[in-house]
Order: C-alpha cells, then sequence, then structure tokens
C-alpha cells in the first residue's frame, strides 16, 4: 500500500518535471529576447530540479542516497537562481538590448 | 518506466538548448544555453543512475552541478569584465558615483 502509493507520487512528481522541462525548452526556443529566455530557462531551472529529484528521492531505500539527492536539490536551489541574476546582470551591463514591440518581433 | 518518461524529457529539453546554443544571436543566448544544457546533465545523471539500478552515480551529478556553476560564473565575469584578473567591484561602472555619495 505504501510502496503503490509512494509509486503515484513519484510518477506525479517525474511527469509534471518533464511537463515543465519540455515547455521551459520550448520557450528557450521561441522567446524573443534574451531576457525572456533567461526567464523561462530560470523557472526550469528550478522546478524541474525540485519536482525531479524529489520524485526518485521516493523511489529510493537507501538514506545515504536520498541525502544526496536532498543535497544536490539545495545546492541547484542556491546556484540556479544565482547564475541567472548573474546572467541578467551581465546582459544588462553589455547591453543586450530587451524586445520591443515597435521593433517588428526580432531582438 | 517513470525513468524512461523523465530522460527522454529531459534530453529533449537538452537538444532544443542545443538548438538555441547553435541559434543564438548574442553571446549570452549562448552562455544560457550552456547553462541550461549543464542544469539538465546533472538531471540526467541522476535519472540514469536509477534507471540502470546504480543509484550512486549521484555523486558524479553533485560534482558537475558544481563544475557547471564555476564555470558558468568564470565565463560570465570573463565576458563582462574581459579578464579574470581585475575584482568585480573593482571595474563596475557604477562605483565611481557610488563613491562619491558615499561620506
Amino acid at each position: 500500500m505504501i510502496a503503490l502509493l509512494l509509486d503515484v507520487l513519484s510518477w506525479i512528481l517525474l511527469l509534471t518535471g518533464s511537463a515543465f522541462l519540455l515547455i521551459g525548452g520550448v520557450g528557450l526556443l521561441r522567446f524573443p529576447d534574451f531576457y525572456s529566455r533567461l526567464q523561462a530557462a530560470g523557472i526550469t531551472d528550478t522546478l524541474c530540479s525540485i519536482t525531479i529529484l524529489l520524485g526518485l528521492t521516493l523511489q529510493t531505500d537507501s538514506l545515504s542516497v536520498a541525502a544526496k539527492l536532498l543535497f544536490t536539490l539545495g545546492f541547484l536551489l542556491f546556484t540556479a537562481p544565482l547564475a541567472s541574476l548573474s546572467m541578467a546582470k551581465a546582459g544588462r551591463h553589455s547591453k543586450v538590448d530587451p524586445w520591443r514591440p515597435e521593433n517588428g518581433g526580432e531582438s | 518506466m517513470m525513468y524512461v518518461v523523465a530522460g527522454v524529457a529531459i534530453l529533449l529539453t537538452m537538444g532544443m538548448a542545443i538548438a538555441r546554443m547553435l541559434a543564438g544571436p548574442t553571446l549570452y543566448d549562448r552562455i544560457l544555453a550552456t547553462n541550461v544544457f549543464g542544469t539538465k546533465t546533472v538531471l540526467i545523471i541522476a535519472v540514469m543512475g536509477f534507471l540502470v539500478g546504480r543509484p550512486e552515480f549521484i555523486d558524479v551529478a553533485i560534482v558537475y552541478a558544481l563544475i557547471n556553476f564555476i564555470g558558468i560564473v568564470a565565463i560570465l565575469k570573463f565576458f563582462e569584465y574581459g579578464s579574470f584578473r581585475s575584482g568585480i567591484a573593482d571595474t563596475d561602472p557604477g562605483a565611481e558615483e557610488n563613491k562619491e555619495t558615499r561620506p
């Protein structure tokens, strides 16, 4: 009973993570400028890490593997927003233009 | 089965990141795609460890996450300021104004 419940929860988490991964990948391809692509990519960096690594954590029996997965999750939760912030700051510093409607859709 | 679904989704996203890496109009788009590729590599190493029945592969994923973050920050600093040598605060263009307003 517990095993079935864990399987169902793990399926839900992994499927949610996969769906958001694909949405973020399409956003990375289709969005018009650097900053909106940064937003799509930054969301997949944190949200998909949370869902997929938690879904894997529910499937393991070993305490050390679960601890390492949670450590990886915490590390990604600290570093992924920091990398996104550094990229946005570097883009502003190098004067990457944001998308504007009057420019005709090309950045 | 669930690992296969997650792995296929991660691989498709990595393919999209490679497409953006090749097509990106600016340098920062390519760096962004590289960062996404690295993060998804961490995830797929973890998923592949569970898929082949050896979850100890998560050690490799931890090290890859560390290397990916340090590499991205180093690349960004190099292309933003042109060198690894000087500190970020020294070459910040806003630093001059801040100095004057400080007591």
